[in-house]
C-alpha cells in the first residue's frame, strides 16, 4: 500500500510538469501583457517593470525560475494586487472555497446515497420514479440557473436567508451556496447509487441474509452499502473536479471571496501569475485527491490489490 | 452476434442491422425518450425558423418598451430586456448558438475521440500504452480552467469555443472507443479481413468503426447536453459569445442580474436551457437502455 502510494506520487510528477508547462506557455504565447493599460508607459519604465518581474529573460529561464519558486511554495508576485504575492492570495481564498466545496461534497454524498438507496429498495414503485425524475431534473438544471432561483425565493421573496457575502462567517450565509453547488452532484450520486445498489441487492449473499431473516435496513447498512458504494467512490474524483469548477460560478453569484472568484477576476484582469497559481494549485489538489480515492477504493474492494 | 459475418465491403453485416431494429423497438417503447426526442425536434425547428415569424430583430431596441413583462399586445410575448430587445427572438437566437455549439463541438470531440481510441485499441501494445497514458495525464488537468484561460487569452470567438470545448470532451470518447475496439479486434470478421490482406486503415474504417456506432451514438447524445452546459457556463461568466449575439447561458446571466425587477428575463431562457438538457439526457438514457446488450 505504502509502496503503491509512493509510486503513484512519483508517477504524478510528469503529469504535474505538463500541467505547469501547459499553463505557463499558453499564457506567454498569448498576445497582450500584464502591463497593457489605458495609459501608455514610458519605454524605460516598462523596461524596468519587465526587468523587476524577470520578464526580460528568455522563456526557458523564466520557466525554470517559476518551477524553482513552486518548489519553495512560492507562486510569484501578483500583477494586479501589487502588495500581495499569489501564495498569500491563494491562502486567503482557499479556506472559503474549501468550506464551500467540502460542505457541498458531504451534503451531496449524504443525500445522494440515501436517496439512491431508497429508490433501489423500492425499485419500480412511485418512490423510485419520483427520486429518479427529481434527480434527472437536478442533472439538467445547471447550478448557475439554480443559484439565482434559490436567491430569488429564499432571499428576495421569503427573506429567510442572506443573498450573498460571507457575513462574518455565519453558517447561514453558506446554506444557499452549498445547496446550489451540491444539487447536481446529489442527482448524479443518487443515480449511481441506485444502479449499483439494485445490482448488489440481486446478489447471492444478500439473498442469504434475507433468508436468515435479517430486517431490510440491517441488510442494507451492514451488507449491501459497502459494495454498492464502489462506483460512487470512483466518481469522487470527477465529482471533486466538478465541485471545484462549479464553485467558480457559485462564488461569483454569491460574492464569496474564494479561489474561484480570484481566478475569474484574475483572468479578466490578465493577472497571469494569479491565474496560473490557481490552476497549478487546483491541479495538484485534484491529482492528490485522485490518489486518495484510489486508495479508498482498494480498502473498500477486497478484489483490488495494489502492490 | 457471434455467427460469422461476411466482411464484404459496402454491405452491412446482417447481425448489425437487427441490433438496430431491436434497439429501435426498445426505444419506441420508452415513452419518456420518445417525447424528449420530439421536444428536441420541435425546439430545433423553433430556433431555426421561429425568428422569421417575429416582427422584431434580435438586436432591435424598442424604446417604448424597455424591460416590460410578457405582453401579447405589443408582440413581445416573452417581454423585453433592459435594452428593450425582444426576449422571444433573443431566446431563439440564443438557442441557435447553444444548439450549434452543442452539435459542432460534439462532432469535434467525436472525430478526435473515435480516431484516437480506435487507433490505440486496434494497434494495442506499446502504441496503446503510450496513447492511453497521455489520456490519463490529460484527464488529471483542470480543463475548465484551461478553457477559461484560452477564452481570456485569445479573445472570445466562436470557432475557439467549438475547438476548446470539443478538445476537452474527447477523452471519455477515446477511452470508451478503445475499450470497445479491443474486444472487436479479436472477432472472426476482423481476422477474416486480415487474412484477406485488407489494409489496417481499411479494417479500422470498414469493420471497427461501424461496429462502434452503437456505443458512440449513446455517447454523442449524452455529450451534446454536456457541451451546451459548458458553453452556457462560459457565457455566464461573460466569456462566451459576444453582444449583441447571445446564447442561453448569456441570457440566463442577464436574467439573473435583473431577476428582482424582471423575473421573466431569467425564467424563459432558463426553461429553454433546462428543458433541452433534460430531453437530451432522457434520449441518451433511453438509447443506452435500448443498445445495451446486457438487457437482452
Amino acid at each position: 500500500m505504502l509502496r503503491y502510494s509512493v509510486r503513484r506520487l512519483l508517477g504524478a510528477i510528469p503529469t504535474l510538469l505538463i500541467l505547469i508547462a501547459l499553463a505557463f506557455f499558453m499564457i506567454r504565447v498569448a498576445p497582450g501583457g500584464p502591463f497593457d493599460s489605458e495609459k501608455v508607459l514610458l519605454p524605460e519604465i516598462e523596461a524596468n517593470l519587465r526587468a523587476a518581474y524577470h520578464l526580460d529573460e528568455p522563456l526557458y529561464q523564466q520557466f525554470g525560475r517559476y518551477i524553482g519558486g513552486l518548489l519553495h511554495g512560492d507562486f510569484g508576485p501578483s500583477f494586479q494586487y501589487r502588495d500581495y504575492n499569489v501564495t498569500e492570495l491563494i491562502m486567503a481564498g482557499f479556506p472559503v472555497s474549501l468550506r464551500l466545496g467540502g460542505l457541498a461534497m458531504i451534503l451531496a454524498l449524504l443525500v445522494g446515497v440515501t436517496a439512491g438507496s431508497i429508490a433501489a429498495l423500492r425499485q419500480n414503485t412511485r418512490t423510485d420514479y419520483t427520486v429518479m425524475s427529481v434527480s434527472m431534473t437536478g442533472i439538467s438544471i445547471p447550478n448557475f440557473v439554480m443559484a439565482p432561483i434559490l436567491i430569488l425565493f429564499f432571499a428576495v421573496y421569503l427573506g429567510w436567508l442572506p443573498a450573498g457575502g460571507l457575513g462574518e462567517g455565519s453558517p447561514r450565509n453558506l446554506i444557499l451556496p452549498v445547496i446550489a453547488l451540491a444539487l447536481p452532484q446529489i442527482a448524479y450520486i443518487s443515480r449511481l447509487t441506485r444502479g449499483s445498489m439494485i445490482e448488489v441487492l440481486r446478489s447471492n449473499f444478500i439473498r442469504t441474509a434475507k433468508a436468515q431473516g435479517l430486517p431490510a435496513w440491517k441488510i442494507l447498512i451492514r451488507h449491501a452499502l459497502k459494495p454498492a458504494l464502489l462506483p460512487v467512490v470512483s466518481y469522487l474524483g470527477p465529482a471533486t473536479a466538478a465541485i471545484i469548477t462549479g464553485s467558480v460560478v457559485i462564488e461569483q453569484i454569491f460574492s464569496l471571496p474564494g479561489l474561484g472568484r480570484f481566478f475569474v477576476q484574475g483572468a479578466l484582469n490578465r493577472d497571469y501569475t494569479l491565474v496560473m497559481g490557481v490552476v497549478v494549485f487546483y491541479g495538484v489538489l485534484i491529482i492528490l485527491f485522485n490518489l486518495l480515492v484510489d486508495l479508498a477504493y482498494a480498502w473498500l474492494d477486497p478484489k483490488v490489490k495494489y502492490s | 452476434m457471434s455467427t460469422a459475418v461476411v466482411p464484404t465491403p459496402g454491405e452491412e453485416p446482417i447481425a448489425g442491422r437487427s441490433l438496430w431494429i431491436d434497439a429501435w423497438r426498445t426505444l419506441r417503447r420508452n415513452r419518456a425518450a420518445v417525447v424528449s426526442a420530439v421536444i428536441i425536434a420541435v425546439m430545433a425547428v423553433l430556433v431555426i425558423i421561429g425568428p422569421f415569424f417575429s416582427s422584431y430583430a434580435y438586436d432591435f431596441t424598442d424604446w417604448g418598451n424597455l424591460s416590460v413583462g410578457p405582453n401579447l399586445e405589443t408582440g413581445h410575448i416573452f417581454g423585453t430586456d433592459t435594452l428593450g430587445r425582444d426576449l422571444f427572438v433573443r431566446t431563439l437566437f440564443g438557442g441557435r448558438i447553444s444548439l450549434m455549439v452543442g452539435i459542432v463541438a460534439t462532432l469535434v470531440s467525436l472525430l478526435i475521440g473515435v480516431s484516437y481510441g480506435a487507433t490505440a485499441g486496434y494497434f494495442g501494445g506499446r502504441v496503446d500504452h503510450f496513447m492511453m497514458r497521455l489520456v490519463d495525464i490529460l484527464y488529471a488537468m483542470p480543463f475548465m480552467f484551461f478553457v477559461i484561460l484560452l477564452m481570456v487569452l485569445f479573445g472570445r470567438n466562436i470557432v475557439l469555443i467549438f475547438v476548446a470545448i470539443g478538445a476537452i470532451n474527447w477523452l471519455d470518447m477515446a477511452r470508451i472507443v478503445r475499450g470497445q475496439t479491443l474486444t472487436l479486434k479479436h472477432r472472426e470478421f476482423v481476422e477474416a479481413a486480415e487474412a484477406q490482406g485488407v489494409s489496417t486503415f481499411a479494417i479500422i474504417r470498414r469493420h471497427i468503426v461501424p461496429n462502434l456506432l452503437g456505443v458512440v451514438a449513446v455517447y454523442v447524445t449524452l455529450t451534446i447536453p454536456q457541451v451546451i452546459l459548458v458553453e452556457s457556463f462560459l457565457s455566464f461568466l461573460g466569456l462566451g459569445v459576444q453582444e449583441p449575439m447571445t446564447s442561453w447561458g448569456a441570457l440566463v446571466k442577464e436574467g439573473a442580474e435583473e431577476m428582482e425587477s424582471a423575473a421573466w428575463m431569467l425564467f424563459f431562457p432558463a426553461v429553454f436551457l433546462a428543458s433541452t438538457l433534460f430531453c437530451f439526457n432522457f434520449v441518451g438514457d433511453g438509447l443506452r437502455d435500448a443498445l445495451d446488450p446486457k438487457d437482452r
